[in-house]
């Protein structure tokens, strides 16, 4: 799996289509556990990239990651804007320091991860996008160089999404409401694991 | 004129960020340098990294920029615009930990007499202590 940017551009465009067109999912649930604005903040921000995406994708790896961060960043207009960006920007640092796809896959998403922890100051088990984004980073270790690395990357990221809902929320706006956050997926942990899915669904169209 | 700390007011909603700019100007005049943003990039309700860093810029002093936030994406984002200033800016720059409208008026009060960033700061952070 090298990543050409042909490639690359593809999957930004099919993970950014994905989240666009689930807006109204997102935004669903954000209003029965938070502010009811993730949907239409991540379009914002996704259609953002799309704008932008043939000069994106024209630049080195690493530089394109950073530039979707920092498109997030400036667009979403919520704190998934600082969050999701973090991911991407530190995702492109690491690929500027030594790090290269996609034999360090799992250390480059990795740097994401601890990006967002970092941002959020957050970690797993807050009923997050972290809840999803941990769970794909342990898999990415522990099966690295398995065959089946994309398809278990993509049931990590749907069971870990499910789980958030029996979680209560300690971090965002979900906390304020306590144990009534329970029951409700999270929509953070819901738009990662719709990023993920799209890019795993693109990948093994692929093989 | 000696330089005072400016102050910048965040909020998801616009109108709360300039009413509570309008409330900080009533108590200290323009001895303190007041900047407000609110809103997301389409206006609706949320803050914009790209505005927050403009309202920085506009209270700027060479003394620094508290700014006082409403809920935990105006944070977030402010955080972020700290982060994404011209080196020699970022390190002069904090987000308080307070109460927007209390927070602001209180940490205006005390930049106007010309207390550092940190004193600033902690005045306002007073008021979330227990």
């Amino acid at each position: 799996m090298s990543l050409q940017p042909e490639t690359f551009k593809s999957l930004v465009k099919v993970a950014a289509e994905r989240v666009i067109a689930s807006a109204p999912e997102l935004t669903t649930l954000d209003q029965a556990i938070g502010d009811g604005d993730h949907g239409i903040n991540m379009k914002r921000g996704f259609e953002a990239v799309l704008g932008e995406l043939d000069a994106i994708s024209a630049r080195p790896l690493d530089e394109a990651l950073k530039a979707i961060g920092k498109t997030l960043v400036m667009t979403v207009g919520g704190a998934s804007g600082p969050l999701y960006g973090s991911f991407f920007l530190a995702a492109g640092d690491a690929l500027s320091h030594d790090k290269h796809l996609p034999e360090d896959l799992a250390d480059v998403f990795g740097s994401g991860v601890n990006a967002v922890c970092a941002r959020g100051r957050s970690q797993a088990g807050e009923k997050t996008m972290l809840d999803v984004l941990v769970p794909v980073l342990e898999t990415l270790k522990t099966a690295a160089g398995q065959p089946d690395l994309i398809a278990r990357v993509r049931t990590t990221a749907v069971e870990a999404a499910e789980r958030t809902a029996p979680m209560q929320a300690t971090k965002g706006r979900a906390s304020f409401l306590g144990p009534r956050s329970v029951g409700h997926v999270d929509p953070g942990a819901r738009s990662s694991c719709l990023l993920l899915q799209a890019v795993c669904a693109s990948l093994e169209g692929r093989q | 004129m000696n330089d005072t700390v400016g102050i910048v007011i965040v909020s998801h909603s616009k109108d709360i960020a300039k009413g509570t700019a309008d409330m900080v100007r009533q108590m200290v005049g323009s001895e303190v340098k007041v900047a407000f943003c609110g809103g997301n990039p389409d206006g609706g309700l949320g803050t914009s990294v790209s505005l927050i860093i403009d309202a920085i810029n506009d209270a700027w002093s060479a003394k620094g920029v508290a700014i006082l936030v409403d809920l935990g994406g105006a944070e977030t984002n402010s955080e972020m615009a700290v982060e994404m200033l011209e080196p020699a800016r970022r390190d002069l720059v904090v987000v308080c930990n307070a109460p927007i409208v209390e927070g602001a008026v209180m940490a205006a009060t005390e930049a106007a007499g010309g207390s550092s960033l940190a004193q600033v700061k902690a005045v306002a952070e007073e008021l979330s202590a227990d």
